[in-house]
């Protein structure tokens, strides 16, 4: 190979390159930026909270937030999600905080309004949040949250679901989870680190 | 620019791509993010809520100790129960129903995490209890499951169990009900309970 033709693949190469670059920087980066995290929580799903106010995107933005996906024909980790939620409101609470927390339900066949609104109440900060089956199916495909209804023998079902409490800064994007179970400390170490 | 740098980068690119269609043509729901725990079966239970709880009952070979439940949320229609069932018979047992007062029907359950999922399934044929071995029913694995409960359950009320084995028959144990699990395990009057501390 001649050195000319040489420094012809080495131009080309370095053309298709800098084309490589410019369209990293002009179209993948900021695709990358508003992947996962940033679109988490983010769709037209239209519901209720046991407020009464409405529940959509809208509501994760301007204070940091809280969300887990449960129902309350849930035997154990809802009640006890819901029980560390309850410690963590109180540790907050000394600091003059609260972290405004949205239990949304999985079961919105069963969990109306005003049976969540009971359900949630003995917790500070929290609100129930139901609505129409199709719009609860939104919510948990912009969450991606996982859900699975699952027929019992007797003709009743269950619900299998994510059970981690999902982390929203203030402008409602997401930040991490709070995975089911996790020590006191380390979570409240993550809401610290939000409010 | 140096072979190594332009593979990177297309590497990346590749990458970039992936990720981003990954990111936007999710199928279906996922659990997202990946787990964080082992998510192996049974493994996530607490343990140590029994204590204070030494009632024991006795049907043939079968000894039921530790049994309890626990204090519901409101308006809660379900409720666990939990105990631990040794087989000291050289027979295998099974522990195929159960029914109580409190509730329109008692199941027999299997909770697991997969994944940050929580899945519960019920044990359409009972629970296996094999000769010489102890089974647990506990938080976060096997428990009898109140269904369509018709009162709530608050500390320290009892509830009465009606447990039937395959072999070894019925018999009826009476369970205290402990606080409810999680952050706290007070509701109402103050104080903090931290968890690992």
């Amino acid at each position: 190979m001649t050195n000319r033709k040489y420094s012809f693949v080495v131009a080309g190469g370095l053309a298709i390159l800098a084309l490589f670059a410019a369209l990293w920087v002009v179209l993948i980066i900021p695709k990358m930026n508003r992947t996962a995290a940033d679109s988490l929580g983010m769709g037209d799903y239209a519901l209720l909270t046991t407020d009464r106010t409405p529940f959509t995107e809208e509501s994760l933005k301007g204070t940091p937030s809280a969300v887990f996906f449960g129902f309350t024909h849930c035997p154990e980790v809802c009640p006890t999600t819901l029980g560390d939620i309850a410690g963590w409101q109180a540790e907050l609470a000394d600091q003059g905080k609260e972290l405004r927390t949205y239990f949304v339900t999985v079961d919105p066949e069963r969990d109306t309004i005003d049976m969540m609104q009971e359900y949630v109440s003995w917790v500070p900060g929290v609100l129930g949040v139901s609505g129409p089956e199709d719009e609860i199916k939104k919510a948990i495909t912009s969450f991606r949250v996982y859900a699975q209804k699952v027929p019992l023998k007797n003709g009743g079902y269950t619900m299998d679901h994510s059970a981690f409490v999902m982390l929203f800064d203030n402008k409602g994007r997401f930040v991490q989870t709070i995975s089911y179970g996790e020590q006191f400390d380390s979570a409240m170490k993550k809401i610290d680190a939000l409010l | 620019m140096t072979s190594l740098n332009k593979s990177a980068l297309i590497t990346g690119f590749l990458m970039a791509l992936a990720t981003s269609t990954w990111a936007e043509d999710v199928p279906k729901p996922i659990p997202f993010p990946p787990t964080q725990q082992g998510g192996g079966m049974n493994h996530m239970g607490h343990e140590n809520y029994a204590h204070g709880m030494h009632a024991m009952e006795t049907v043939g070979d079968l000894e039921i100790s530790g049994f309890y439940s626990r204090e519901t949320l409101p308006n809660a229609p379900v409720a666990g129960g939990f105990m631990t069932i040794t087989n000291n018979g050289s027979t295998d047992d099974r522990l195929i129903a159960a029914s109580s007062d409190i509730s329109g029907r008692v199941e027999i359950h299997e909770m697991a995490m997969e994944n940050d999922v929580m899945k519960m399934r019920e044990l359409a044929d009972g629970l296996p209890i094999p000769a010489g071995e102890t089974v647990e029913l506990k938080p976060g694995g096997y428990h009898v499951m109140f269904m369509e409960l018709n009162t709530a359950l608050i500390q320290g009320d009892t509830v009465s169990v009606t447990l039937e084995f395959e072999q070894a028959g019925s018999t009826t144990i009476t369970m205290p009900v402990a606080a409810r699990q999680g952050g706290m395990g007070h509701t109402g009057h103050g104080g903090h309970m931290k968890h690992g501390s």
